[in-house]
């Protein structure tokens, strides 16, 4: 199977966005080298902007650029551009409802050894709070670009999650990607897996090896958190009764939360969230971080028993 | 460089005014909103949309259209009266600001009036968008220019100075910013709460041609504005010492008169002072 980071997938997608539209204009805060925005910057070096080491105004200077006709796709890590300039994407990009996407990388702990204070783990939570935000966060590499794609052609202001690692690619061209759709990847009626970002792979994994217990569950990767699929997850809930959402993120506000609330309106039944629990990361390689933290196959594979056995 | 003579100064001073009564009306009204940094705009304001700017109220997203931005969103009222006496929207919604579903919010509102640049209130933020403004411009190889308004207490916000850093960074030539120097905030004066002091070095250590000026006299104002014009390769801020509350003698120079709007009977004595 093969493998691909988010933030170079990201990279990528933006060079052949850029040479499809003159209006796609590409700003960092120092980081382009990690967020790979610097391949766009090569492409296309008068339409690349460097905010510095100042993410206030790198959002501030996107909500000018977007307000004069551009597309402008805004990156940093993800704990910078949610965090530092919180209050410039709230006031100025979503209430301002302005054409910038928000397209962070290194979220989560796979930051790895740069430690806790570079890990975002609540980043889905605070940007999908944020009226007139559409949140994404891709899968996998082949589905970010497909994101890129339909963000240009979704007027509004925007967060795409993306990520550090390496991780398997799970579509190809063909996939129909569309915002606010999540996408079946497997049928099953004892339980549903819901999920986003790499533990979608994961996840993927767990149904596998849970077949041969002689468990059938559903995987679902729920790539736009908002806004969520509703229908889809009480679909689920109807057809399965048991939830068990993933992410690499808090269980406090993500998609966990997220899909909490559709549940408890419409069809409540039991939903187990797999995340990180309400805590900061810290540094480790981040295969050691994802284990620690929970945020494996084996973890999966366990609230999934569970909560089929309480099922009742 | 536009022209100064006389009657061109006397014209934008009669808007100012007219402005400036505006703004006692629409705060009575509203019971509510900040007069004392709306009026000591009213000078710099007039100067902009009935002198320099070239915008077409008819056109509000005319594409060459000057822009300007009020960093200090929340003299929200001194723009609302500008565009208003300019054409922008008809005068009858000066009487609903701040009212439920009122297009004129408390603080300006870019999806809501035409001619408003950019939804500020959040102080800093507006010189930023103003910065992104003027590269728009400059990328797109655009002569218009981007004008922007910040308090004082403003430039106590760090995110100022990011956005003046890349204003020279990229050699912003095309933005004009002014500063509404009137020394006062909310808790007091600027020296004793928060001192941005020395303004006028801050800017030029930051890479900008600073001019200082007094912001009530309207030829300084325009002459300021023509020599800015000249200035290559670097942003330009015209510090203007103002007075908070110009125009109403009861108002002037004090800090009460920040986010509170004139009673009925207030008004009616700001109008007579205003109509001299």
């Amino acid at each position: 199977m093969g493998k691909q980071a988010t933030r170079d997938a990201y990279g990528l997608a933006l060079v052949e966005l850029g040479g499809r539209h003159d209006d796609v204009v590409v700003m960092d805060a120092d980081l382009s080298k990690s967020t790979k925005t610097a391949d766009f910057a090569k492409a296309f070096p008068g339409r690349f902007f460097n905010a510095g080491i100042a993410e206030q105004n790198l959002m501030g200077m996107a909500a000018g650029l977007a307000a004069s006709g551009k597309v402008v796709y805004a990156s940093t890590f993800a704990v910078f551009a949610t965090g530092r300039a919180f209050e410039q994407v709230r006031n100025s990009l979503a209430y301002g409802k302005l054409n910038v996407k928000v397209c962070a990388t290194h979220a989560g702990v796979t930051v790895g050894e740069d430690g806790g204070s570079h890990q975002s783990v609540e980043d889905i939570a605070t940007m999908r709070s944020i009226p007139n935000m559409t949140v994404v966060v891709p899968a996998d590499g082949m589905s970010t670009r497909q994101a890129v794609m339909a963000l240009y052609a979704t007027e509004g202001p925007a967060y795409l999650r993306l990520g550090r690692p390496s991780i398997p690619l799970l579509y190809d061209e063909n996939t129909d990607f569309q915002i606010g759709r999540g996408i079946e990847l497997k049928q099953g009626s004892d339980a549903t897996l819901i999920a986003c970002g790499l533990m979608v792979a994961k996840c993927l994994e767990a149904a596998r090896i849970l077949e041969q217990e002689g468990i059938k569950v559903s995987v679902v990767d729920m790539h736009t958190i908002k806004p969520l699929d509703e229908e889809l997850v009480i679909r689920k809930a109807r057809e399965t009764g048991a939830i068990v959402t993933a992410e690499e993120h808090s269980i406090i506000g993500g998609l966990g939360g997220a899909v909490c609330e559709t549940v408890c309106a419409h069809c409540p039944v039991p939903v187990y969230r797999l995340g990180i629990e309400d805590k900061f990361g810290q540094s480790g390689s981040p295969d050691e971080l994802l284990d620690y933290y929970g945020l494996n196959v084996e973890q999966i594979m366990i609230k999934v028993r569970k909560i089929i056995k309480n099922k009742g | 460089m536009r022209e100064i003579n006389q009657a061109i100064i006397d014209e934008v001073a009669g808007k100012a005014k007219l402005i400036r009564q505006d703004i006692i009306k629409m705060l009575a009204q509203a019971g509510s909103g900040h007069t004392g940094g709306s009026l000591s705009a009213a000078d710099i304001v007039a100067s902009l949309y009935f002198w320099a700017m070239n915008v077409d109220p008819a056109h509000p997203a005319w594409e060459d259209r000057d822009r300007f931005v009020l960093s200090k969103g929340h003299a929200a009222p001194v723009l609302y009266a500008a565009l208003a006496e300019k054409g922008f929207f008809p005068r009858e919604w000066l009487d609903s600001l701040r009212k439920l579903g009122s297009p004129l919010q408390g603080h300006p509102d870019r999806l809501k009036v035409p001619g408003v640049e950019a939804s500020t209130g959040s102080l800093g933020q507006g010189i930023s968008w103003a910065v992104g403004m003027a590269l728009a411009a400059k990328m797109d190889q655009k002569n218009y220019r981007v004008y922007a308004l910040l308090g004082d207490g403003e430039l106590e916000e760090g995110m100022v100075w990011e956005a003046s850093m890349a204003a020279a960074q990229y050699q912003l030539d095309n933005l004009l910013a002014f500063v509404d120097y009137n020394g006062l905030q909310i808790d007091g004066r600027l020296k004793d709460v928060m001192s941005p002091e020395p303004v006028a070095d801050k800017f030029r250590a930051f890479g900008w041609e600073v001019i200082e000026i007094d912001g009530h006299r309207i030829k300084e104002i325009l002459e300021a504005i023509n020599r800015a014009q000249e200035i290559k390769g670097r942003p330009t801020a015209i510090v203007a010492h103002t007075i908070k509350g110009k125009g109403c003698s009861f108002m002037e120079d004090r800090a009460e008169w920040h986010g509170v709007a004139p009673k009925p009977e207030e008004a009616e004595r700001a109008i007579l002072e205003l109509s001299q």
